[in-house]
């Protein structure tokens, strides 16, 4: 999908947030390359949205330091999108939500509607186009919200708990479209706390516990064999 | 001592009879009190919204201030605008003391700091709620603050009719710089305060029925406006 110059790897060097002085994420270490589905895996409290916010820039690191790696040498923020576990839906039209990031991203506006059209026919809800975004289900709301961060053919979409307030169908549809996300060549940063999902979408793990990069390892040898015993209690613990 | 019954009918046949002395006060009042809330308008809801989403520093102070400047005493209006205006002010050789646009001038910024108080709550709430996203999606704070006012507009309408009812129902203002005189600059408030003095309670009554079922109808607009939204934009 992007031919040239990309964004990625994304290079995380000792990055820690603080806030009052209460280290919150510590000494995090890593490296995200193209191509895989990285799964931010942990328990409530374990810092995975800090850190998936810290990756998006949403949030600077107050100690080591983020960059892209790659020889993009533009605005990152353009070639990246985010989807939040509560879907912010402007008061407008599901069609106008998925238009709104494509007029911020300067596209004409003939052009922003016929794409915005064919995201929501992506993500099943064309016939709901005119519909007002909030007046949708949760489900449907987050469906919209995977189609308007898709539209912007982002190189890095960044999920955090994207399925977290959604009933199983729902979460089904939802890591559907994440699924044909990514097959369309979009690397997929997400986090969750249900094992069950990671399992079902994870390439890679990053196992995070109290503010720690504890594991990070290719998904099916950190279900088959954790390396630690904190991921192996997590796991155990998930598992009853 | 006057019949209260007397005064009540007889104010009631001059709103029904469209009495033309009657209907000329009510037109100025409210082209005076709707310039002002238009002026306040466009300044007061930009205000707010970089109030709302700045940091800058006298932030908090900033915030203070205007919220402070809601009770701002009409007379205090009333005579800064007339020092202003007045022959030997700054601004008096425009000759505005006494004119419909001194009113309107001393009605406006009378009700732009509640506008603009008002809307940075409205404007600041939902930027909690959005923040994320639009930064997220790449909008700069220029555009922030007009998707911001766009996705508010139905609660802002009720800040901006909470700043002309405010406007059409004071009097301290516009009795110092309009004066009160008949036919040009005299308003309702202002014709209430004077009829009453002079004992003309019929005509007191029925401008200040029309007064109430002005500002009435204005907030039963505005809430109506607010829950057909809300049903059907969520």
């Amino acid at each position: 999908m992007h031919a040239g110059a990309t964004l990625l790897p994304l290079v995380l060097d000792g990055v820690g947030y603080a806030i009052n002085g209460t280290p919150l994420v510590n000494e995090l270490t890593v490296t995200l390359s193209a191509g895989s589905r990285t799964v931010i895996l942990g328990p409530n409290g374990a810092g995975k949205s800090l850190t998936l916010r810290l990756c998006h820039g949403l949030l600077a690191p107050t100690s080591g330091t983020i960059r892209w790696a790659g020889a993009f040498a533009g605005d990152p923020m353009r070639r990246q999108a985010m989807v939040f576990q509560r879907p912010v839906m402007l008061r407008r039209s599901a069609l106008a939500n998925v238009a709104y990031g494509l007029k911020l991203a300067g596209m004409a506006k003939a052009e922003r509607t016929e794409r915005a059209r064919a995201m929501l026919d992506r993500v099943g809800l064309l016939a709901l186009a005119d519909r007002p975004a909030r007046s949708m289900s949760g489900g449907e709301q987050q469906r919209v919200a995977l189609a308007r961060a898709w539209a912007l053919q982002p190189e890095v979409l960044f999920l955090d708990e994207p399925t977290a307030s959604l009933d199983p169908a729902a979460a089904r549809a939802v890591e559907a479209i994440i699924r044909a996300i990514h097959e369309a060549g979009t690397k997929i940063v997400m986090t969750t706390h249900n094992l069950a999902q990671a399992r079902r979408l994870a390439d890679e793990i990053l196992f995070l516990d109290r503010g720690r990069l504890v594991e990070g390892s290719p998904a099916d040898l950190f279900f088959r064999a954790p390396a630690t015993p904190e991921a192996a209690a997590f796991l155990r613990e998930e598992s009853l | 001592m006057y019949d209260l019954s007397a005064a009540f009918g007889a104010a009631l046949r001059m709103v029904a009879g469209f009495d033309p002395a009657l209907m000329g006060i009510v037109a100025l009042s409210v082209k005076v009190s709707l310039a002002a809330v238009a002026i306040a308008t466009v300044l007061g809801l930009p205000l707010g919204a970089a109030v709302a989403l700045g940091r800058f520093p006298g932030r908090r102070g900033m915030i203070v201030v205007l919220n402070a400047l809601m009770g701002l005493p009409p007379v205090v209006v009333g005579l800064l605008v007339y020092l202003l205006l007045s022959r030997s002010g700054p601004l008096g050789p425009l000759g505005l003391l006494f004119t419909p646009p001194a009113m309107i001038i001393a009605q406006a910024i009378l009700i732009t700091p509640i506008v603009a108080a008002l809307a940075r709550q409205v404007v600041e709430d939902a930027w909690t709620e959005y923040q994320e996203q639009l930064r997220s999606l790449g909008a700069p704070p220029r555009r922030a603050v007009w998707t911001l006012l766009w996705d508010t507009r139905f609660s802002l309408v009720t800040v901006v009719l909470a700043g002309f009812g405010r406007a059409a129902a004071e009097v301290g203002a516009v009795i110092m710089v309009g004066g009160n005189i008949d036919g040009v600059t005299r308003v309702m408030t202002t014709a209430i305060a004077l009829e009453t003095s002079k004992g003309d309670l019929p005509l007191a009554l029925g401008l200040g029925l029309i007064l109430i079922t002005l500002v009435l109808a204005a907030n039963a607009a505005a809430y109506t406006i607010k829950e057909v939204a809300q049903r059907r934009l969520g």
